[in-house]
């Protein structure tokens, strides 16, 4: 039944079990080998998202920055919700996120991180929106889910990596861990087949830096008594070099 | 408003009007108020307060402007609108007139609304509670000849009645010059005035400039529920009285009086102005499930000082899916209402080269400076972390390998704050990126003050 093949095929909703889903396309994260294995090409809009990085500081913005950049040049905010620290201007302009369209929500209990996600998600003035709980639960999990369901925002949720032992109703899930000086992602849950293998992203964690441990005075990169910084661009080749 | 106890109005020891719980028992207007306590002991009895009706009707004026510009005060308890020039935008009497009973609803009040072509017959159908909207002068004699003479508030209804007078048609019917030579020529103007054979002139309201409404809850409050429920009403004012001005406020003052003591004052502030009541309500439950009242509250008053032009929203065309992209204030106001304004906030980078000081809080949405600065980490520690040091090396969950560096950054002398720092970007032993620095002192101590992520 040629037809009926022809169907399946076109069908967004039906698809074979050795496939990714073609669910609604997603946003391209900058990285050709991680969009390969993203249902939809890239970070998925309207799921829930889990990541969970083995360390805080191994690379968990770095591989969102190219796509939290884009959704801020379509206008919509971006909304940072109990970060563990203060998100820090310059590192974001620097990723290229207009920081006009930065959000960033401190809460002090877990209750409230949580409503207020829910309320990001909600509404369409929200192109994604990132949260740090402290804890939380299945069912917790599952209304953030819902939530994400009927909004087309980029909902990620970090969680530490111990998380991965609990099941989860959110639609992706990767872990980040460092591996020979770059970021291996595993996919531990995707719509589609599973993936066994992690994805290495090289060059990650490892910005190119001039003089290693032991640097020469004329690597310096010197600022001294200047009142503003945009005269200052020495040093800023490493900015470029890293981010390329 | 709900009140467990049945509650009455007297005038001059006479009941006025009474609730349905009081009726219920037995209770009638006109009834002498020592009958009506033997009725019902657990009676809630006020006396009728003239100046307080008087601004319930200015308040419903100020409210009825949001659908005519010409509303005119008929003293003591009638409101009258000149709507022939709405009817187009409105699309008939029918939808004005539904508007109204909603918006009159809501903001607590009931009414009997009629309209007539001419204002004198309009006030005397809703006089006689008269549901009825005659858009035809044509037809406006026939149903005007039914009226009780009641409508007149004559002072000699009697003698009228007593000439076998009972209806306004009875009084047409009489001979006119007969009729002004016992009664004066008032009666006869009157009657004119309703027929639309005479000019009926009213002077017309005029809006004040700022907003204060109050209301007086039944009985003593401390339930954010409850406080919504009769602030509602208040809101619901408001949104008439922006929307008759063309304009919306961006903040908002409650008082809430208790017994004893100084009245709590509540402040919305708003991100973007807006005159919607349910928005308001939707803010204010937020507030006032955060607020710790010290007393319960007696009555609520609501201020507005500054209004500001908005336009009519048109409806969308399409989906309304790019309006609300563009309503990102709402969220805004909505996280801010739960969790205090200085909970939400937007990021902004400044012209200093000391780190802590290049990044600060800015109203999200606010267009930012452009600066060129290097290689920065996407998490900063609120106060740089001092780091211990074996071997001339630092550690921080072990030693610390220096991977660039150093970006020296000494600025500040001028107020004070001044700095001197040498940053490295370090690979921490668990392969996180850090920020570090050492002091460019003779100490030389390193610290800890970003993390890369």
């Amino acid at each position: 039944m040629p037809g009926l093949a022809v169907a399946f095929d076109q069908h967004p909703g039906i698809w074979r079990g050795s496939e990714l889903t073609r669910g609604c396309p997603g946003i391209a994260s900058g990285f050709a080998a991680l969009d390969a294995e993203l249902p939809g090409g890239g970070w998925p809009c309207g799921v829930l998202t889990e990541i969970l990085p083995q360390h805080e500081g191994i690379g968990e913005l770095r591989i969102l920055g190219p796509a939290l950049a884009q959704l801020a040049a379509q206008g919509k905010f971006i909304a940072w919700i109990a970060p563990p620290y203060l998100p820090y201007a310059p590192a974001l302009a620097v990723a290229g996120i207009a920081l006009e369209r930065v959000l960033i929500v401190k809460t002090a209990k877990d209750g409230d991180s949580l409503w207020a996600a829910e309320q990001a998600l909600r509404t369409a003035a929200c192109g994604g929106v990132l949260a740090w709980p402290r804890r939380i639960g299945y069912t917790q999990l599952r209304r953030l889910q819902l939530a994400a369901e009927g909004s087309r925002c980029l909902a990620l949720l970090f969680r530490p990596s111990e998380a991965a032992r609990e099941p989860t109703p959110a639609a992706l899930r990767i872990a980040l861990a460092t591996s020979a000086g770059g970021l291996a992602l595993s996919i531990l849950k995707r719509r589609g087949a599973p993936l066994s293998r992690p994805i290495f992203l090289p060059a990650l964690s490892a910005p190119p830096l001039a003089a290693g441990s032991h640097p020469s005075p004329r690597d310096y990169a010197h600022v001294v008594d200047s009142p503003a910084p945009a005269a200052a661009a020495a040093g800023s080749l490493s900015a470029r070099l890293a981010l390329a | 408003m709900p009140s467990p106890e049945p509650r009455a109005v007297a005038e001059r020891q006479r009941i006025l009007v009474c609730d349905a719980k009081a009726a219920a028992r037995g209770l009638r207007a006109g009834m002498p108020v020592s009958a009506a306590l033997a009725l019902a002991p657990g009676l809630r009895l006020r006396e009728r307060e003239a100046a307080a009706e008087t601004e319930a009707l200015l308040g419903i004026a100020a409210w009825a402007m949001q659908c005519t510009p010409s509303v005119a005060l008929d003293f003591p308890d009638r409101v009258l609108l000149e709507v022939s020039g709405s009817l187009k935008l409105f699309d008939g009497l029918a939808p004005i007139a539904a508007r109204l009973r909603q918006g009159i609803a809501a903001m607590g009040y009931s009414a009997h609304l009629a309209a007539a072509p001419t204002a004198r017959a309009a006030s005397w159908f809703a006089r006689a509670g008269q549901p009825c909207l005659i858009d035809d002068s044509a037809l406006l004699e026939g149903e005007l000849r039914t009226l009780p003479l009641s409508v007149l508030q004559y002072a000699e209804e009697e003698t009228l009645a007593s000439i076998g007078a009972a209806s306004i048609g009875d009084l047409l019917a009489l001979p006119r010059a007969g009729l002004a030579r016992r009664f004066g020529q008032g009666l006869l103007d009157a009657l004119d005035q309703a027929l639309g054979r005479l000019p009926d002139p009213r002077g017309f309201c005029v809006l004040p400039e700022r907003f204060r409404a109050a209301i007086e809850l039944p009985a003593e409050a401390t339930q954010a529920e409850a406080l919504l429920f009769a602030a509602q009403r208040l809101l619901a004012q408001l949104e008439g009285f922006l929307a008759a001005r063309a304009a919306g406020t961006r903040q908002l003052l409650l008082h809430l009086s208790h017994r004893a003591g100084p009245a709590t004052r509540i402040e919305l502030g708003l991100v973007a102005a807006c005159r919607e009541a349910a928005h308001f309500a939707l803010l204010l439950r937020e507030r006032l499930q955060q607020t710790a009242l010290p007393e319960p509250v007696r009555s609520i008053a609501l201020e507005v000082q500054a209004i500001e032009p908005l336009a009519h929203s048109n409806q969308s065309l399409f989906s309304d899916e790019l309006r609300q992209e563009g309503n990102w204030p709402r969220l805004i106001e909505r996280l801010r209402s739960r969790l205090g304004a200085a909970a939400v906030h937007g990021l902004a980078m400044c012209a200093d080269h000391r780190p802590e000081r290049a990044s600060a809080r800015a109203e999200p949405g606010a267009r930012q400076l452009d600066l060129d600065f290097n290689l920065r980490p996407f998490w900063l520690l609120a106060r740089p972390q001092p780091l211990q040091e074996t071997g001339a090396v630092p550690c921080h969950h072990g030693p610390l390998k220096l991977l660039a560096g150093p970006e020296r950054i000494e600025s500040g002398w001028w107020d004070s704050a001044d700095i001197a720092r040498d940053y490295f970007i370090a690979r921490a032993a668990n392969e996180a990126l850090l920020w570090v620095y050492r002091e460019r002192s003779p100490a030389g101590a390193w610290y800890l003050h970003g993390i890369f992520s």
